[in-house]
């Protein structure tokens, strides 16, 4: 038989993390399976992984690193005795109590693990273009982690596609190696937040390609070119790149829970906001996963909070009936 | 870092991978991330699995030219050796089972 958990966190990002530091206070005895490593923002510690500088988190006026403040709240969780797996979850069946969940193998035979009550922070990834292509030339010219790859394109030409805070973020960074930045969006105005809007547009090594999209990506070994089509005039070019860095938004990583939890048309978690209860009584939700609207480092660590408090009554009173 | 991994360097790489076994690079910085993750991954596939494969890093700060040499536009990259010729091609991280697998192992 699986251990049998009192609380269960699924994803160890600013979300996961801030509900295992708050569960293990209240002394829940909190195992986070925490993910495994990837070259996406899906992987432990999340998103932040794959950025650097991190300027609006409050608390650290200078900023502080992406990645090391991760290593710094997941630190803080096990000084309160939370337990972590580096682990992927496959499968969950939450049609019974305890809750089932299966890692790195598909559902089938026992269960790994058991828990009574479940946070799922399991976050949100890039979203891909789609084209051919795409996927070959990850690694030799297309990117979905600048901060990886960014020096590798010392004095080259690049591309951003997107017109986000990432894009834009992104697109800033690279201009820290790349000659020539072309962000490519496909509308005539950004999403990003004003001050990222006018650094880039400070930077005279970025340019724009407004109402563009990508229809192609060429290259065989590396990556040479892109096709842009303009979508108002249908006009059609070439654009000369080494390297292409996709920041077109996110998806919630919800798969995993299809069909046993309720989600929107965007396949984004519901909750009964304020709280974090899902439809499944027992199993809350907080982070990018459940929220379409800020997906913030800060609302995500709220909202995880929010969880643990939610999960931790939710025993209680699961204790007392 | 464990001792079974070496850091080579444009001067050591062409000796080092000249083995009869397997060798395994893996191209990393300081600031990437993802190669953090696959560091400790790395470390206890070096102390398991010494005998089957050599595992070795460059850091690509330091070693400019082996990225251009190799194309390497992505890090973590794994570059796997063998008789001093590239066999295989990994980008990105991995977990444990996953290398393994690529590894043969």
């Amino acid at each position: 038989m699986p251990a049998l958990h009192n609380l269960i966190i699924i994803g160890s990002g600013p979300a996961g993390l801030t509900a295992a530091i708050y569960s293990a206070r209240a002394a829940l005895e909190p195992l986070v399976l925490a993910g495994e490593p990837s070259s996406t923002g899906d992987q432990p510690g999340g998103q932040l992984m794959l950025t650097t500088d991190v300027e609006n988190f409050p608390g650290f006026p200078k900023g502080i690193m992406g990645p090391e403040l991760m290593a710094n709240f997941r630190s803080q969780a096990e000084r309160f005795g939370a337990k972590f797996e580096t682990t992927k979850v496959t499968s969950v069946d939450l049609s019974q109590r305890p809750f089932k969940i299966w890692t790195d193998r598909p559902h089938d035979g026992e269960a790994d693990y058991e828990a009574k009550s479940i946070i799922v922070s399991t976050g949100a990834k890039s979203v891909m273009l789609g084209l051919d292509n795409e996927t070959e030339l990850i690694g030799r010219g297309v990117s979905t982690c600048a901060t990886c790859d960014g020096f590798f394109f010392k004095d080259q030409e690049i591309a951003v596609i997107g017109g986000g805070d990432s894009a834009i973020e992104e697109a800033t960074f690279l201009t820290k190696f790349a000659s020539k930045v072309t962000i490519i969006h496909r509308r005539d105005e950004l999403r990003a937040s004003k001050i990222m809007q006018e650094r880039a547009f400070a930077n005279d090594k970025i340019e724009f390609l407004w109402d563009s999209e990508v229809h192609a990506i060429n290259g065989t070994e590396q990556l040479e070119s892109i096709d842009v089509v303009n979508n108002k005039t249908q006009e059609k070019s070439t654009l000369a790149v080494t390297g292409l860095f996709i920041a077109i938004g996110h998806r919630p990583n919800t798969d995993l829970f299809k069909g046993q939890l309720d989600t929107n048309d965007k396949g984004y978690l519901l909750t009964n906001s304020p709280a974090t209860s899902t439809n499944v009584a027992g199993v809350f939700a907080c982070g990018d996963v459940q929220d379409e609207t800020y997906r913030q480092a800060i609302t995500a660590a709220g909202s995880g909070c929010s969880a643990a408090i939610d999960a931790e009554r939710w025993l209680e009173d699961q204790h007392d009936a | 870092m464990s001792d079974t991994i070496e850091n080579l360097t444009e001067a050591s790489f062409d000796e080092a991978i000249k083995n009869d076994l397997p060798v395994l690079v893996d191209f990393w910085a300081e600031w990437c991330g993802p190669c953090r993750a696959v560091a400790p991954i790395l470390e206890e596939i070096a102390n398991e699995h010494g005998d089957k494969v050599v595992i070795a890093k460059v850091n690509v700060d330091e070693n400019p030219a082996l990225s251009v040499r190799f194309s390497v536009r992505s890090i973590p990259t794994m570059l796997l050796f063998k008789s001093g010729e590239e066999a295989k091609r990994i980008v990105g991280a991995k977990n444990k089972a996953g290398l393994l697998k690529e590894l043969e192992i």
